[in-house]
């Protein structure tokens, strides 16, 4: 089993590093999704079957869905890659790049440092996280309802109309 | 399931992390910023997993659901708006939008 925490944590980083650099919104999108999987199969691994779950029907499910909804609607062709490839000069990722690798090196080097402890082992299951949520976190519950239908309230006031010359043009 | 060192969990999600904001930094799609706005919070929420699953409390996969709850109406908001860039300025460019007039 650690094994297989090893290789989809690699996937995952992989599939990430992908995610940013691909030119085609699409390839990033499914480069996205391959990560969401791996990072699904990394949080079974470390015992915590419900968020797995959590991960592969919500995120990589119906939020990416959403993505590709929308690129759909926009109907973008092959000029937007063009496009993309020449905003992507190395003049203009370099610098966060670099700055970005030497965060990333400081924190590996402070965790590396740190050895506290490995986790247990033991899965939690969803009765448990169950119980916690409905129990001591009902309020943070009842709140991300409310975040919900406020988000639902914006979409839709704020995609209203968005999409009215290109129905009259079809 | 498998015992998996605390810090070698942190520094895959601080990878990823990381990883999530050079593609907001350097990009200038707005689908693809939202994308790296989302592969941050999957990161936090990797880290959130990992201390949960150390501690063997449930707290952390709690954690996970409202970051996904956050996510997913950042995600319908950001959208929508996207939509609306697209309508109006006909590219996705997140530089176009300061053409913009009040």
């Amino acid at each position: 089993m650690t094994v297989i925490f090893y290789i989809s944590a690699a996937i995952a980083v992989v599939a990430t590093i992908l995610t940013v650099t691909r030119v085609n919104v699409v390839h990033a999108l499914l480069y996205f999704i391959c990560s969401l999987l791996a990072t699904g199969v990394m949080f079974f691994v470390l015992g915590a079957p419900f968020v797995a779950a959590l991960v592969v029907i919500i995120n990589a499910g119906a939020i990416m869905v959403l993505f590709v909804f929308i690129l759909m609607m926009m109907n973008m062709g092959p000029q937007s890659a063009d496009q993309e490839r020449a905003w992507l000069t190395p003049g203009a990722w370099v610098g966060p790049a670099v700055l970005s690798v030497l965060l990333t090196i400081e924190l590996v080097y402070s965790l590396v440092h740190f050895r506290a402890a490995a986790t247990t082992g033991q899965a939690v299951g969803p009765q448990q996280v169950g119980a916690a949520l409905f129990g001591p976190y009902l309020l943070g519950v009842e709140l991300a309802s409310v975040l919900l239908l406020a988000g639902l309230l914006g979409a839709y006031h704020l995609g209203e109309g968005a999409m009215k010359p290109r129905e009259k043009r079809s | 399931m498998a015992i998996i060192p605390v810090e070698i969990g942190l520094i895959i999600a601080g990878m990823l992390f990381c990883v999530g904001l050079v593609g907001v930094l350097t990009r200038r799609n707005i689908i693809v910023i939202l994308l790296s706005i989302e592969i941050m919070l999957n990161a936090c929420g990797l880290a959130f997993v990992v201390a949960g699953s150390h501690w063997q409390q449930p707290d952390g996969q709690v954690m996970y659901f409202f970051i996904l709850t956050v996510a997913a109406a950042e995600v319908a908001v950001g959208l929508s708006l996207s939509l609306q860039v697209y309508h109006k300025f006909g590219s996705l460019d997140a530089n176009a939008v300061n053409r913009m007039r009040g």
